[in-house]
């Protein structure tokens, strides 16, 4: 992050601090000074708009907890307790559930720039795997969040997930007995889920340090897909990215306002205002919309596949479709980062959109055909994005000319400027 | 001379070796108890067996008990249920195994394994479908039996998989009649 820094300390107080522990001039070095792209647009505001929201979930969780109880008989009532009784209570926990979905809304933009822009080709691939790591860990937090509240969603969803570990040969009853601490998910689940859902943010913090340290050290990637030559190419992070970022936090905050006052249940499910049963499950069970993608992914093996069982084959490409993103910068044979320069390349990009769309509508869907025919169409498609297009794409496509700099995009000297 | 520097490994070299295997070995075994802690504890363990009076359960009828926290299904099965489940041909179903914890491994999905000698009316089950752990729904689906509503598995009046994704039966568990109205199960 560092080695950017030109900061002299001033006053003695600043003095004394950075002989000792220079966090002073690191802090300087990674968000003042820090020599970034001059043609960002507002795609990479997204990175620092998640940001935001993780640090909102962070103090909103922390203040709920005051008030929650993480029992299976009372944890249902103390959330009704935190919704009627607790000053605010009903604002601090619209804030955390839509802010979750604002969270994977944000992250999801985020990724798709880093994918349009080819963001995670060298020498950025590490920054792309703690990417994909922490939206690993956010599925995790958000899945066992969901349960807290102990209504027949949080129940019976966290059973369809935790059972997904039972189509592991051999072991896999073991397993599943091990994660709920019982014969079935009880109060030991909702315990151990409470704690680890406290934990998993902290780590995930940890993670974005690690993952903003990781792009400091090649700097920003920019619309053009050039590295910055000369000092023309760039501008300090301060003011220039501080106050865009903090413009569309704010416009992203009306966002975010309109769906906690106006829609605050819009994007949950009203099933999960009826107390936990273990006797009864709900008609129809749909995880949350930012799982939508995976969860379709989940049922499109509805075949064996040789020795593979459907069950364990349908977890086994659900679990594919987020590992196969650890080896993007891999799986992307060619040299140009951005899609701007890349015509074919640029067709697929929004045609991989597309199918994580259709994926999500379809995700939500009862278990029957058509729909799951078209589920088996997009799951293909997804896959064949990764192991077919973008191998074969960077040997075959002809990029347009890249521009020679950033300078000169900006200035108009290429046929295509961002 | 430093001990590293020999082309022959020292008795330093041996004592640091089987020092950090002894540690490696210690923390291993240090590690079992935090994970085994997550496993089901005295109190869960102690609720593997209930009884059931099912005198009130008519033909037709069925009820859910709650065991080991999850629901169990007690049904007086119609002469015509059975006749439905006893016509099938064994070869004819996805899974072919009873599931049936009071019998050998091997023993066959025939309607007669899948009760009990002497009650095969009765049907005794653990209602949780095998595919993701859902409830089924009774008397539903396109074979009359059970209907998961969570992936669509069809089950029929033996519970016996038929359609769908689930890959085996509903399970069967330990049960015994201790007299004509009264089922042990666990």
């Amino acid at each position: 992050m560092a080695g950017h820094s030109t900061y002299e300390p001033q006053n003695a107080g600043a003095k004394w601090l950075e002989r000792r522990l220079p966090v002073l001039s690191l802090v300087h070095g990674s968000f003042v000074a820090f020599p970034t792209p001059k043609n960002l647009n507002y795609w990479w505001t997204f990175g620092g708009i998640a940001f935001f929201v993780l640090v909102v979930q962070l103090i909103t969780g922390i203040v709920l907890v005051m008030h929650y109880t993480p029992n299976d008989a009372l944890a249902f009532a103390s959330v009704e307790h935190i919704m009627r009784d607790v000053n605010y209570g009903w604002l601090m926990r619209y804030l955390h559930s839509n802010g979750a979905s604002m969270f994977f809304f944000a992250v999801y933009i985020h990724i798709f720039r880093g994918m349009y822009y080819g963001s995670y080709k060298e020498p950025r691939e590490i920054a792309w795997i703690l990417g994909v790591l922490l939206f690993f860990l956010m599925v995790l937090t958000a899945f066992m969040g969901y349960v807290l509240p102990w209504g027949q969603m949080s129940l019976w969803g966290a059973t369809v997930i935790t059972n997904l570990f039972s189509a592991v040969p051999v072991v896999g009853e073991a397993i599943t007995t091990w994660l709920w601490g019982g014969f079935a998910v009880g109060n030991p689940t909702l315990n151990r889920f409470f704690s680890l859902h406290y934990l998993l943010p902290f780590v995930i913090l940890g993670v974005v340090m690690l993952h903003i340290w990781a792009f400091h050290v090649a700097g920003n990637n920019n619309p053009v897909g050039v590295d910055p030559k000369s000092d023309k190419d760039t501008v300090p992070f301060h003011p220039y990215y501080t106050l865009k970022d903090l413009f569309a936090i704010v416009v992203f905050m009306i966002l975010f306002s309109w769906f906690v006052f106006y829609l605050p249940n819009y994007l949950g499910h009203a099933d999960n205002y009826i107390p936990a049963n273990p006797m009864v499950t709900p008609a129809h069970i749909v995880p949350e919309w930012f799982l939508l993608p995976f969860y379709a992914i989940l049922r499109a093996i509805t075949f064996d596949i040789g020795p593979i069982p459907s069950k364990l084959g349908g977890v086994i490409a659900m679990g594919g479709a987020i590992a196969i993103l650890f080896v993007l910068p891999w799986l992307d044979t060619s040299k140009v980062r951005s899609a701007n320069y890349r015509p074919v390349y640029r067709f697929f990009f929004w045609l991989f959109f597309f199918t994580t769309i259709m994926l999500g509508w379809l995700g939500s869907k009862p278990a029957e055909q058509p729909y799951i025919a078209w589920i088996q169409f997009f799951t293909v498609l997804y896959f064949a994005h990764f192991l077919i297009v973008l191998p074969v794409l960077g040997l075959i496509e002809t990029p347009r000319k890249v521009p020679d700099s950033i300078n000169d995009a900006v200035l108009g000297k290429s046929s295509d400027a961002a | 001379m430093e001990h590293t520097d020999t082309a022959e490994p020292s008795r330093r070299d041996f004592l640091y070796i089987a020092t950090g295997a002894v540690g490696a070995v210690g923390a291993g075994a240090l590690a079992w108890p935090f994970i085994h802690q997550m496993n089901p504890d005295a109190s869960a363990l102690a609720l593997a067996s209930i009884e059931v009076d099912v005198s009130a359960v008519e033909v037709g009828q069925s009820i859910t008990v709650t065991w080991r926290g999850k629901p169990v299904f007690i049904r007086q099965r119609t002469e015509k249920e059975i006749a439905e489940a006893t016509e099938v041909p064994i070869a004819d179903l996805p899974d072919q195994f009873a599931r049936n914890a009071n019998l050998e491994d091997g023993a066959d999905a025939s309607d007669a394994n899948r009760a009990t000698t002497g009650k095969e009316a009765w049907l005794v089950m653990v209602g949780v479908c095998t595919h993701l752990g859902c409830v089924p729904l009774g008397e539903a689906g396109e074979y009359g039996g059970w209907f998961c509503p969570c992936h669509g598995s069809h089950y029929d009046t033996a519970g016996r998989i038929r359609k769908g994704p689930a890959p085996e039966n509903m399970l069967v568990p330990p049960y015994k009649f201790s007299s004509d109205d009264v089922v042990v199960i666990g």
